[in-house]
């Protein structure tokens, strides 16, 4: 145990003395959340839209497989039966739940106005904004077919209601996923270099020579980064709340459960790029290649993942932000429990599990 | 220990990929001897050094420091030893007294012990208040002797010293090998490495070595006297001929 104190006490130190570390730690942050907070929107398409069909007749279907058919929607992996659309949006299944009302046939023989219903989430503000712009073009063009030419067109309108981030805020949509890519950095970047550090300066062999564990240095080595990446991640809920009014609805303590499995994970991949390198150099270049870039492009943070080619929708799936961004937007825009994120959780489990041995496993006491 | 060795090595060997930094060497170095360690760079002694340290695996052979088999139990040798690398390998934004503290902790020593030997070590090596500033802005013989002084934070049976005075003053030399003496008149049995032949004079028994290879080992002036020559740096030198000459024919 004292062994352990010390070695964090020690690294505390290098922290604390070393400008360029702490510029990571305090200015980095800072400097991301603004530029994500202002970040622009960007265009989407399959867009997952789910249907509650209430009309149930050929002419619903009929809208229902224009929807499927255009490049902009495609359909929700799990048929839900639910009638209840938000069940769908919390557990992220569907971006935006369309509801047909009954008489819609109806409407359409009489060419009398009809109201089509629209839950979209607005915690993901790029899907939302172009969710309605996509539908009126959907149901309009629909309509236009239905009516003989010459015919008045019934007026029919989407009434869209926007759930959790009701005036499509982009900062509140990307300043939660920024905490995962903060989190990430921390972790794998800060402790990849600073073991890479010491085996470049040599005072790893000094290390390696006394009597403590691979354990007991790692343990040593990661102790302050928990500490610094959750306060980083506090800082910058902190930050985002001020500046640009991000809300939290969720628990604090789920995130903070979440937030530490995600750390660990982020972690472990810092500890096993370690022992792969032997310059800070080479370990900071790993780090973002295996880190920094995937959280930020293949985590669902900036790009859709569901419009990626398959090959990166294959490798998103072993990235750890995915998971977490999905989280965090749940637990801070949704206030998402337990049960919708219970998958999300255990990927994240596994996948810190796995990362966490095969670190250990690669992590030598000796320096060949 | 056996039969009053510190360390005894058998036929050890260190390849990397094709290369042979070490090959089949076999010593016995006696507990309580000051056993210099010489040869020209890249003649395997770090390599030979670390092995015995427990920081790299031995591709073939056997040996024990401390009488702790050095395949297997690195992590009882540890705990007995003390090392001295080539290169300065304490923190540099760290102060003396912080490395003194730090490394205390790692050997499991307790506040007050490393309270009174940090005392006892500056007193000793002369740190003085050398040993409050960081150790990145010592001059190079203070930090070698602050680097002397973590060594033997945990008062090991046996020292390791890679070049433990290469880039320091004569002055300093002088004044490292007087510790180095009165640590082995306490029993301390000193492995040292060295570039400098009048260093290696003062050691009780010497080996050189060659290119993987130990190709000559006993008391300074005995192999001077069987070589015929004048003095230590001209038997080194000879030998190192002699033998290229041999790889040469061969």
């Amino acid at each position: 145990m004292q062994k352990l104190r010390f070695l964090a006490q020690k690294e505390f130190r290098h922290i604390l003395r070393d400008p360029r570390s702490l510029v990571i730690v305090v200015v980095m942050p800072i400097m991301m959340t603004f530029l994500y907070g202002y970040a622009i929107s960007l265009d989407v398409d399959n867009i997952v839209i789910g249907v509650i069909d209430y009309d149930r007749t050929d002419e619903s279907q009929q809208l229902i497989d224009r929807f499927y058919n255009s490049a902009y929607f495609s359909k929700p992996d799990v048929n839900s039966e639910s009638t209840d659309p938000e069940t769908w949006l919390l557990s992220s299944e569907a971006k935006a739940v369309m509801i047909i009302k009954p008489g819609f046939a109806g409407s359409l023989r009489e060419r009398s106005d009809f109201s089509l219903g629209m839950i979209v989430d607005g915690s993901d503000n790029t899907v939302a904004a172009a969710v309605q712009n996509y539908a009126s073009a959907v149901v309009s063009k629909y309509a236009l077919d239905q009516i003989p030419v010459g015919r008045d067109i019934p007026g029919i309108t989407i009434s869209t209601q926007v759930l959790y981030n009701p005036d499509l805020e982009s900062s509140h949509f990307f300043v939660p996923g920024l905490v995962a890519i903060i989190l990430m950095m921390i972790s794998a970047l800060l402790t990849s270099i600073t073991i890479a550090r010491e085996k470049e300066t040599g005072t790893m062999e000094q290390l390696l020579t006394a009597p403590v564990t691979p354990v007991q240095i790692i343990i040593g080595k990661i102790l302050p980064y928990v500490g610094l990446a959750l306060l980083d991640g506090i800082l910058v809920l902190v930050f985002a709340k001020i500046v640009f009014g991000v809300p939290f609805v969720g628990s604090y303590l789920l995130l903070l459960a979440f937030g530490l499995i995600y750390v660990s994970a982020a972690l472990s991949i810092g500890i096993l790029i370690s022992s792969l390198v032997k310059t800070q150099q080479v370990a900071m270049m790993f780090a973002l290649v295996t880190t920094l870039l995937p959280s930020v492009m293949l985590s669902g943070l900036v790009f859709a993942i569901r419009n990626m080619p398959p090959v990166l929708q294959g490798l998103a799936q072993i990235v750890p932000a995915k998971y977490f961004v999905t989280v965090i937007r749940g637990i801070m825009l949704k206030g998402a429990g337990l049960g919708t994120l219970a998958l999300n959780g255990l990927a994240l489990l596994l996948l810190m599990a796995f990362l966490m041995t095969v670190a250990a496993r690669k992590f030598n006491t000796r320096i060949d | 220990m056996n039969a009053g060795n510190a360390v005894v090595i058998d036929n050890l060997s260190r390849h990397f990929r094709s290369f042979k930094a070490v090959d089949r060497i076999s010593l016995e170095v006696r507990t309580g001897e000051t056993f210099g360690f010489l040869g020209a760079n890249g003649a395997g002694k770090t390599t030979t050094i670390r092995m015995l340290c427990g920081l790299l695996s031995p591709t073939s052979g056997t040996g024990t420091v401390a009488g702790f088999d050095i395949n297997r139990q690195a992590e009882e040798i540890k705990k007995s030893i003390g090392y001295m690398s080539q290169k300065f390998s304490l923190y540099p934004d760290l102060t003396g007294k912080e490395n003194l503290s730090f490394y205390g902790a790692a050997y499991g020593l307790t506040r007050q012990e490393v309270r009174e030997r940090t005392a006892e070590l500056t007193d000793r090596l002369s740190l003085g208040d050398f040993i409050d500033r960081l150790t990145k802005s010592l001059p190079v013989g203070w930090r070698q002797r602050l680097a002397l002084g973590v060594s033997l934070l945990h008062r090991p049976r046996i020292l390791f010293l890679d070049e433990p005075t290469s880039g320091v003053d004569p002055v300093f030399r002088r004044k490292f090998w007087q510790i180095l003496y009165e640590l082995a008149e306490e029993g301390v049995t000193v492995f040292v490495t060295t570039h400098y032949m009048d260093e290696a004079e003062y050691c009780g028994r010497i080996s050189i070595m060659h290119q993987g290879r130990i190709v000559e080992a006993g008391q300074p002036y005995e192999l001077i006297r069987k070589h015929r020559s004048e003095n230590l740096e001209e038997l080194f030198i000879d030998l190192i001929k002699n033998r290229e000459t041999l790889n040469a024919e061969a």
